[in-house]
């Protein structure tokens, strides 16, 4: 217990970094797997193959593997950079990938959630004379979201435990690199593995609550 | 229909705004691809000299495929024994008695809520405390992924046993089966059949997930590509990437491909009275075929 006390405060900090990766790797996450779906509906062929390859190759693909390829691969042997700070440029690159894995899990969600829409939606948006784009923003996409929120929600809490696996890219500031400095230092110490993962559960538990709230409260009565 | 219903069969004008479409979509992307062609070409990256340990049989007995092994073996221990730990556990959820319930219960939620890389991490570094010092690698690497994976199966056990319909467990009742006979005889033959994709699926995210072992040094594929073989070809991470991620991709990609299969077989299947159930995580489709969607596009 003296350890987590003492360790505390460098814990908070490392989980407070996992708390601004996930949010922001949200917003990129849910905005790229919009993008993505759009692709995978639409109605040019190109555009849906190149969605399909897209999300079929990243899903499958190890997170590991994405995010030692963007600190390793991208980064230091291709070059590209975020930032001139080392800290601050592999935050972006975990960012990046992070975001990148996640939309692929984001676009299936919508993508199920489209095909639930009925027929006679999209039949009528184009009686009326909407062209595609109109159609998807303004019939289909609205009300595919609203019976994803669940799913999504279900996404986005595995995305928040993915964020432990940032220290694959290189960013050596979140919880479980500091866990595993402090292990290095003092040996295994269960109240602060204990601490951690309730740390996490006070995250993830509201989002699956929130969302699952929010799913029947948006539900399309059909 | 392949065209799908999100737009009509094309006029004239929407088959020249689709061509546009099409040209412009054909010119973002190829530039994309060159971009990153020149970029890697401008680091010289497509020399032949990094790429020529790949063509030969060496690199591959000698790093990649005991590599490769070495995933294998993970996956394939964890997947067993998180099969056994699913099942145990999926079936103690249903129990009669409240308390087995409420233990079983309150272990899957925990396991299902912890990070998977805290976990592995927690694991390591207990290991040599309880059993002395060693290379407790593959052991956290297999516990971790057992825990995890194995409440996750746990959950699709129980949902699959929950799809088969009523009835059945009525019928068996009524014809003075024991519990444990309705389960072995009548339940479970058809749960297992209604939860073959989910499991196969799970299991994707487990070989997905061994991946892991990288962090905690385990020497895996990921290992091999990303620091074994840049360390003795020197230069060749991007190749070695790429090899070894075209194995992943494939090997899962295999293993989709067995799960989709698994599903269409189940639902037409007579075997079964229960249809498929969704993997976790996996967003239902309410009408359950989906055929009828606006999402028949593609």
């Amino acid at each position: 217990m003296d350890d987590l006390i003492k360790y505390a405060p460098d814990l908070l900090a490392g989980f407070l970094e996992n708390v601004k990766l996930s949010l922001i790797c949200a917003v990129l996450a849910l905005v790229l797997g919009t993008i993505l779906v759009s692709m995978r509906v639409a109605p040019t062929p190109v555009l849906r193959a190149a969605g399909s390859m897209y999300v079929n190759v990243v899903r499958n693909t190890p997170l590991t593997l994405v995010l030692a390829f963007s600190s390793l691969g991208l980064s230091d042997t291709m070059g590209l950079s975020f930032s001139e700070t080392p800290r601050t440029n592999s935050f972006w690159l975990v960012v990046f990938g992070l975001s990148a894995y996640t939309a692929t899990f984001v676009c299936e969600a919508l993508r199920a959630g489209i095909n639930t829409v009925p027929l006679g939606q999209a039949e009528a948006a184009r009686a009326i004379g909407l062209t595609f784009f109109q159609s998807l923003r303004m019939i289909i996409l609205p009300q595919a979201f609203r019976t994803v929120v669940a799913p999504l929600g279900s996404v986005i809490i595995a995305m928040i435990k993915n964020t432990t696996v940032a220290i694959a890219g290189g960013y050596l500031m979140e919880s479980a690199f500091v866990m595993r400095d402090t292990f290095d230092d003092t040996g295994v110490s269960i109240p602060i593995f204990i601490g951690l993962v309730i740390a996490f559960m006070v995250v993830t538990l509201p989002v699956g609550f929130l969302t699952n709230r929010l799913a029947s409260r948006l539900a399309v009565a059909r | 229909m392949s065209a799908g219903v999100l737009f009509d069969a094309p006029g004239p004008r929407a088959r020249v705004r689709n061509a546009i479409l099409t040209a412009v979509s054909v010119v973002v992307l190829v530039a994309a691809v060159y971009f990153v062609y020149a970029r890697f070409d401008a680091k010289g990256q497509w020399e032949g000299e990094l790429w020529k340990p790949f063509l030969e049989g060496s690199t591959w007995t000698e790093y990649i495929i005991p590599g490769l092994l070495g995933t294998l073996k993970a996956a394939g221990i964890s997947a067993v024994c998180a099969l056994i730990f699913g099942a145990v556990f999926g079936l103690a959820r249903l129990s009669d008695h409240r308390w087995v319930r409420g233990v079983a219960g309150a272990v899957v939620e925990t396991f299902r809520a912890i990070p998977l890389l805290l976990l592995i991490f927690f694991l390591f570094f207990l290991a040599p405390s309880v059993f002395g010092s060693g290379d407790y690698t593959l052991i956290a690497l297999v516990t971790g992924l057992t825990l995890y994976n194995g409440s996750v199966l746990a959950e699709i056990v129980r949902a699959g046993v929950r799809a088969v319909p009523i009835g059945q467990a009525e019928a068996a009742q009524a014809i003075g089966l024991r519990k444990s006979q309705m389960m072995r005889l009548v339940l479970l033959p058809q749960a297992v059949t209604a939860m073959m994709p989910a499991i196969v699926s799970q299991l994707v995210v487990l070989l997905k997930d061994t991946a892991l072992g990288y962090i905690i040094a385990y020497v895996d594929l990921l290992n091999m590509g990303f620091k074994i073989i840049p360390a003795v070809y020197f230069g060749s991470l991007i190749p070695a990437a790429i090899v070894i991620g075209v194995i992943y991709v494939g090997l899962n990609m295999s293993l989709s491909a067995l799960a989709t299969w698994l599903e269409k077989r189940t639902r037409r299947s007579t075997r079964t009275a229960a249809t498929p159930i969704a993997p976790p995580g996996f967003v239902g489709e309410p009408d359950s075929t989906g055929a009828g969607g606006v999402g028949a596009v593609a």
